[in-house]
């Protein structure tokens, strides 16, 4: 038996929360995509050379896409939870008859949703200033939904661990985004040293944005197949990590 | 029938090695209002979170109509409606829709007509499109009530319901307890004034530093905790208590200079009449004259040393 109505309240008290912010929620990500393809793409794009065949301009855009949903999954979903915990209205999810999945279905649902209408959004923005063909829509919307999914997941799990509005940012901030910038978001790693090259491959983040931008131009720093992998691998250790903290009733039930 | 609430040698230690709880034995009866009363920091609230599903037990069992609260979570949640002690509610949510996504949550499909009669009963009815933050502290803490009410529970918690709250608003709550008991719906809510149990419950629980010492019907229990005493400061001190005044059990202390009698207020005759006679009579002259009522301290400080 699963709860859902109670999946049902919390996916749309979350979609909600975002329409209460909707000049925040499409605004934001317009203004700064644009501001990135005037800076990157118009500014010093023109000086740079097509990177295998792809022009600059064009060549960055997953990887645009990809900082965004990165950071705003992690952020939706950490503050969805972490604000009940904190106000402490959280005690009545944790009164009611649901179980911790259907929480997670709830919460991660609604956070993953917001960024794929997100990353649909710099998508479309991203057309207006250069011309996007995408060689293969399937694999590009399995990557969409991957990342959003396990990002947002990764998220609750930093909204959940976190106790107080600095440790909610500190992993967003300090690990979340020199990996996006260091994972090949404005460059090929072939641009870099043959050392630089070897140590960004173990950076997890390289093998989204290479995955997604191979699904866009057919052009990868690694093969599609180990980037598929390497986002189920992390989807899998956010789910073992989720179900630990259900199993022991990690900071919520203390 | 088995018991609302069946709780078997419950424990429990807080990370911090705070023990909270110690081997609490309780059975609720089916339609009964019961009152934890205790200090704070006795237990109370962290009693009531376990059954609620807030925080997991060290030790022991709880059983809600039979059914373990772990095991059969779903349906002994689905039975119970929870008011907290706090005001946590969210700020810029409509009244409606709040109390909309605590039905849903509890997995009852909407049922606008019983929502809207509910709001009606707690005066809520006019609030219903303000945001929560607009409210006052005592229309949010009937929004709290609107909430754990709003998937129809046979088993209600109030922790500390009337803390803070005004002296209509807690008759307003009293009322509503009452109304809500004469439905079937069980009662338990946690207190720190004698006088809220005296006025509503059927049973008292005692509970002090996570022991429960005593759970009595009320009438018996307000007797053991409704002495008062009454002392008597003599002008001379005497040595001992004269001898026409032994049916009144006096205590002669502070180097015979007092006298403490102690009498019973529910009583039909509390004797303070005869006694003042008596010393009138006995030729004592007195200086002052005070009386006192155990507080709920003390009467913990008996309950506990009695054990």
């Amino acid at each position: 038996m699963i709860n859902y109505q109670a999946i049902r309240v919390i996916y749309k008290y979350e979609m909600l929360r975002a329409w209460h912010t909707l000049l925040q929620t499409i605004a934001s990500p317009v203004i700064s995509t644009s501001l990135y393809f005037v800076v990157f793409g118009a500014a010093i794009g023109s000086r740079i050379q097509e990177i295998e065949g792809v022009s600059y301009g064009v060549f960055i855009v997953p990887g645009l896409v990809m900082l965004s949903l990165l950071t705003q999954s992690i952020a939706n979903a950490s503050f969805g939870i972490f604000f009940p915990k904190f106000t402490g209205t959280i005690y009545e999810v944790m009164s009611a008859p649901i179980s911790f999945f259907e929480i997670v279905v709830g919460y991660v649902g609604a956070a993953a949703s917001k960024s794929l209408i997100l990353g649909t959004i710099i998508l479309l923005t991203a057309n207006l200033f250069v011309d996007l063909n995408i060689a293969h829509p399937f694999i590009m919307v399995l990557f969409l939904v991957l990342t959003c999914v396990s990002f947002a997941l990764f998220g609750f799990i930093i909204g959940l661990w976190a106790t107080n509005f600095e440790k909610l940012q500190l992993i967003p901030m300090l690990v979340i985004t020199p990996l996006v910038f260091l994972g090949g978001s404005f460059y090929s790693i072939d641009m870099l040293p043959p050392a630089w090259q070897t140590i960004s491959l173990f950076n997890p983040v390289l093998y989204l944005i290479s995955g997604f931008r191979w699904s866009f131009f057919e052009v990868a720093d690694v093969s599609v197949g180990i980037s598929l992998g390497m986002i189920s691998l992390f989807l899998l250790a956010c789910l073992l990590l989720v179900w630990w903290m259900f199993k022991t009733g990690y900071r919520l039930k203390n | 029938m088995p018991a609302a609430v069946s709780i078997e040698s419950l424990s429990k230690v807080y990370a911090s090695g705070h023990e909270a709880l110690k081997s609490v034995n309780l059975e609720i009866e089916e339609g009964e209002i019961l009152a934890l009363l205790g200090p704070n920091g006795a237990g109370k609230t962290t009693l009531i979170s376990i059954i609620c599903g807030l925080v997991g037990a060290s030790s022991g069992s709880v059983k809600v109509a039979g059914h373990d609260i772990v095991t059969d979570y779903r349906i002994t949640r689905d039975l119970i409606g929870l008011v907290p002690q706090e005001l946590t509610l969210g700020a810029f949510d409509l009244v409606w829709n709040a109390v909309s996504f605590s039905r849903g949550l509890f997995g009852k499909k909407p049922n606008p007509a019983y929502l809207e009669q509910l709001l009606k009963d707690l005066s809520l009815w006019d609030k219903r499109d303000n945001e929560l933050r607009e409210l006052s502290g005592g229309m949010k803490r009937r929004v709290l009530i609107a909430k754990a009410l709003s998937h129809e529970p046979r088993i209600l918690f109030l922790d500390e319901p009337t803390a803070g709250v005004d002296v209509e608003l807690r008759q307003d709550m009293w009322k509503l307890v009452r109304r809500l008991n004469d439905s079937g719906v069980t009662i338990i809510l946690t207190t720190h004034y004698i006088e809220e149990a005296e006025e509503i419950a059927d049973r008292v629980g005692v509970i002090n530093q996570g022991e429960l010492l005593l759970v009595d019907d009320k009438q018996r229990l307000m007797q053991k905790m409704g002495k008062k005493q009454l002392s008597v400061e003599l002008k001379q001190p005497i040595d001992q208590v004269p001898s026409s005044l032994t049916q009144y059990n006096l205590e002669l202390t502070s180097a015979g200079s007092c006298l403490t009698y102690t009498y019973d207020t529910h009583g039909e005759r509390t004797g303070i009449t005869a006694l003042l006679q008596a010393l009138n009579e006995a030729g004592l002259s007195l200086k002052d004259i005070k009386t006192s009522q155990s507080s709920l301290e003390e009467i913990f400080v008996n309950l506990v040393s009695a054990k």
